[in-house]
């Protein structure tokens, strides 16, 4: 908690963005195996609860929601590839922002320090 | 089995099981068609099964072949006499691969590989940006 005086809700967004990729990136290696059940982070609950101070562990549990097809296939497998691709596309991109934000906040900070 | 896996495992492993299931495809196309002397010599279409893998610890699946199946139908009984595969009725037995299946399965199997190589790619690139941090 004493760290979000200094990069405010940008750590925490990372670490979410983060174990979300991995969870998308599961989906999309089971794209072809009869019975999985695909699952997505839902980033603004995940956020709220890291927060509120709870474990990363409980936080991301909580989070994580199996995915609702728009057509369910005959074999049980929940992943839509469109689906899945569009999302982690977006999670890479939103991954990136969130970085930059970091970047520019950790350059402010040491142009402050230099006093320049 | 004990570490906890990362993204680069889960989509390496995945590329590994679809490896497999392009060569099942490879070995049932060059296979198509091919006789035997009888029902039991003769060629059956082979496919892996695959089983997810389940990480509690990190939140993460992958899959991993967890064997492979001979499959499909029956080898077709036909009568030869002028092949030398031929038995002493003059028929031969001949694989019954399903070659449009094949191809299908092709595609899809290189189209799933394409996906597991972009996901590895954008992590590292992710990651590699992650660590120059703050520079």
């Amino acid at each position: 908690m004493a760290d979000n005086t200094l990069f405010g809700v940008h750590g925490n967004a990372l670490e979410v963005r983060s174990q979300r990729m991995g969870v998308l990136a599961s989906n999309i290696a089971n794209a072809s195996t009869p019975g999985f059940k695909a699952k997505d982070i839902d980033f603004q609950s995940a956020l709220s609860s890291l927060e509120s101070g709870s474990g990363v562990d409980t936080g991301m549990a909580a989070a994580t929601k199996y995915r609702v097809p728009n057509q369910p296939s005959m074999d049980g497998n929940t992943v839509e590839l469109s689906t899945e691709q569009t999302a982690f596309a977006e999670n890479a991109v939103q991954y990136q922002t969130t970085l930059s934000f970091l970047n520019g906040r950790i350059a402010q900070v040491t142009r402050a320090l230099k006093g320049e | 089995m004990s570490n906890p896996l990362t993204i680069f495992q889960v989509a390496g492993q995945a590329m590994s099981a679809q490896l497999v299931r392009m060569n099942t495809t490879a070995s049932n196309l060059a296979n198509a068609g091919s006789v035997a002397s009888s029902a039991d010599a003769a060629y059956r279409t082979i496919k892996p099964v695959f089983r997810t893998q389940y990480d509690n610890a990190s939140g993460l699946a992958t899959v991993n072949v967890e064997q492979v199946v001979t499959a499909g139908q029956d080898p077709t009984k036909r009568y030869d006499p002028a092949s030398p595969m031929a038995d002493k009725d003059g028929n031969v037995w001949e694989s019954a691969v399903d070659e449009t299946r094949e191809m299908v399965d092709m595609m899809e199997t290189s189209r799933s590989y394409q996906n597991n190589v972009e996901v590895m790619q954008t992590a590292k690139s992710l990651i590699l940006d992650t660590l120059k941090m703050g520079r």
